[in-house]
């Protein structure tokens, strides 16, 4: 790679120019959440290099971690799966890298645990993540109070610092969680673990009215969306739909009996991802502010 | 780096201690954490917390518990006078009770209607059903298949105590497992749920107002000890897994410059095999269940399984003011094999009549290698933290004894 993909229109900037597109469409992002490596790493990269075109608007690529305390038990197993296979941190970079050789435009945001980061040192990781053209970070266990280990030289080093905000995160509370935020905010739609529950659109559009007294970004919300009907419902209020979980079962329900990819299994979630895109298409999109 | 005015000042208001600590929690937790730390700031203003704490450690729990001269071992060793703080003689079995009492408290003011604990050994599983039932409350406890295993006594224990057990069947199923399935719990019913935590671990302030908690120890013991000899000991030991044991003892004496500290890991079947739980002689610095400490982790970041006889040592990180503790040199770290503290732990039976837990048997494997070449009028404090009645059934297979 010659430029650093980052310098001219990654991190930040793509984030942004993804949300001001689908702006421009009158249409919500469908933010895909898959687990880098799972089945194998040669699997994982076609499906990330698939997903643009069956729909996805930014890629969450999560980083197996071997004790994923907010996740359930599908995402659990699906990171066993990848380090089993052989994934590390540093293979997850050169994929990213390997994939913006033939994608500039789709944003490309890493989510995981901090552990794996810290071994890599963080002026390290931060070096690498940009020059492979990783666009931002959610970071489950580093919330505002630890803003100096990771977020603050992230947003230096020019890649987004996705912040998440849940329905405990109160109003004396809020303005903190959004003060060193940007790309979007994450919502987790229930107070739980990943694949537990199920996200109410009401309960949501309050929550997203609410976040909204305190920011100007875009608001994706998580965990609980599964079907495209229940995108569809969360696209009409969010500015983002987060599926995660049910792209990891469907990967999960197409190997064979020893875990292993099969034919289905790239297309088993290319085709969720259609189906979702077409939900998140068909909502009734609140008039633009 | 220089040395401190006092050890005992910290965490800083971000939860460290030096570079270790902190609150590396979900932001779904993130409001009930500082939560929490109002709520103990409050109780440790109002003198009725503890005087009320006090009540049950001395009326329920048993406190204080004696310094005991063990003095048959004393003569094997033929070295250092050899005391035990016997907090094995408390409720329970072990000091696990003393952090139980005072978290259930805090949890009833902070109107908190339902428990939930991880455990390894059994011993803080069995503490805090006992607390749950004394104050009506309902309690899960989390503990790895593994564990639910080797420890059966305590898991019908917690059972009768109408606690229910929820055996964790991911990753190594053993004490960090459960501590993931205790977080999992918790995030899910932040609204309603107290977690008490085991150990001086975890997001701030939970290092804290555990140390704070088993304080009682140390405080005790150099009470007694300035009774029995006129002076402080020249030694402390005690086992570390978590390091809450060890932190009580120790924290009273950090100041006491002539005081020797030192905390024994365990080294399973040895450092060099790889099979162990020594988070501080094999490990580095990570973040794991809300703080940042000496972890047992690969190359990449992923945490590695400890190994131990002990299921209450069996666990890949360690308090992070231990690990502070050990980077500004105050407490020295040392560790004992499984075969070694088995050898301790038959020694203690035969010779004092007192069967140590296999936790403490790590603690005396390492009195046993310093004391005969002690002289005689060196005096250890050594903590007995628990008994070993829960460990007859791993130590018989150990030995190839059926029963």
């Amino acid at each position: 790679m010659t430029t650093a993909p980052n310098s001219k229109n990654g991190g930040r900037a793509r984030i942004e120019a993804r949300f001001a597109k689908l702006r421009d469409e009158g249409r919500a992002a469908l933010v895909t959440y898959i687990m880098s490596g799972d089945p194998d790493l040669e699997t994982s990269a076609k499906i990330i290099a698939g997903l643009p075109a069956a729909g996805a608007d930014i890629i969450e690529l999560g980083m197996a971690f071997t004790d994923p305390m907010a996740d359930g038990p599908s995402i659990q197993v699906a990171g066993l799966r990848a380090l089993d296979a052989g994934i590390t941190l540093k293979k997850t970079l050169a994929m990213v890298a390997d994939f913006r050789q033939h994608d500039m435009e789709t944003p490309i945001v890493l989510m995981g645990y901090y552990n794996p980061i810290h071994a890599m040192g963080v002026p390290e990781f931060l070096a690498a993540a940009s020059a492979s053209g990783i666009d931002g970070l959610i970071i489950v266990d580093l919330p505002p109070e630890e803003d100096a280990e990771l977020c603050l030289p992230a947003l230096e080093a020019g890649l987004s610092f996705i912040r998440l905000a849940t329905p405990t995160t109160d109003e004396k509370r809020l303005p903190a969680v959004m003060a060193n935020t940007s790309g979007f905010v994450y919502y987790v739609s229930y107070a739980g673990i990943t694949g537990a529950g199920s996200a109410d659109a009401d309960t949501v559009a309050a929550a997203v009215a609410r976040i909204q007294e305190h920011t100007d970004l875009p608001i994706a919300v998580g965990f609980g969306i599964r079907t495209p009907e229940q995108a569809k419902g969360i696209a009409s209020v969010a500015d983002g739909v987060v599926v995660g979980t049910a792209f990891i079962d469907v990967l999960r329900d197409s190997l064979d009996a020893a875990g292993k990819a099969t034919a289905t299994t790239v297309d088993a979630v290319l085709d969720l991802s259609r189906d979702l895109a077409a939900g998140v298409a068909s909502a009734n999109r609140r008039a633009a502010p | 780096m220089s040395k401190p005015n006092s050890y005992r000042t910290g965490p800083d208001a971000g939860g460290r201690f030096g570079i270790h600590g902190g609150r590396f929690a979900a932001e779904t937790l993130m409001p009930l954490i500082l939560e929490l730390e109002d709520a103990y700031r409050a109780a440790q203003a109002d003198p009725s917390f503890r005087e009320e704490l006090d009540y049950y450690l001395a009326q329920y729990a048993g406190r204080p518990s004696p310094l005991y001269f063990a003095e048959r071992l004393t003569e094997h060793f033929g070295g250092a006078k050899i005391y035990f703080k016997r907090d094995e003689l408390n409720h329970t079995g072990s000091h696990k009770i003393n952090n139980c009492l005072g978290q259930i408290l805090l949890a009833r003011r902070m109107g908190k209607t339902r428990i939930i604990a991880e455990t390894g050994a059994g011993q803080h599983g069995v503490a805090s059903a006992t607390v749950s039932a004394l104050f009506g409350l309902p309690c899960t406890v989390y503990m790895g298949e593994v564990d639910v295993e080797r420890q059966q006594p305590n898991v019908f224990r917690m059972k009768l105590l109408g606690s229910e057990v929820v055996p964790v069947s991911s990753g190594s199923r053993t004490l960090k497992d459960a501590l993931n399935e205790a977080i999992r719990d918790w995030v899910t019913n932040v609204a309603d749920t107290f977690y008490i935590i085991g150990t001086v671990a975890g997001p701030h302030p939970y290092p804290e107002l555990v140390r704070d908690f088993q304080s009682v120890i140390g405080d005790e013991a150099k009470e007694q000890i300035l009774k029995a000899e006129g002076r402080l000991p020249d030694t402390l030991v005690a086992c570390i897994g978590g390091g809450s044991n060890a932190m009580g003892l120790f924290h009273p004496f950090l100041d006491d410059d002539g005081v020797e500290i030192i905390g024994v890991e365990a080294a399973g079947d040895g450092i060099e095999t790889g099979r162990h739980a020594a988070s501080i002689t094999g490990g580095r610095p990570g973040v794991l269940h809300g703080n940042r400490t000496y972890l047992l982790q690969d190359e990449d970041g992923q945490i590695t399984e400890a190994h131990s006889i002990s299921a209450g040592l069996d666990y890949p990180g360690i308090g992070p003011e231990h690990a502070w503790l050990n980077d500004v040199g105050r407490v020295k770290y040392d560790s004992a094999t499984d075969a070694d503290a088995l050898a301790a732990f038959q020694m203690c039976s035969k010779l004092e009549g007192i069967i140590p837990a296999l936790e403490p048997s790590h603690a005396l494997a390492h009195v046993a290698k310093i004391a005969p070449d002690l002289p005689k009028d060196h005096i250890i404090v050594m903590n007995m933290c628990g008994r070993g009645d829960k460990d007859i059934f791993t130590v018989a297979e150990m030995l190839g004894v059926k029963i």
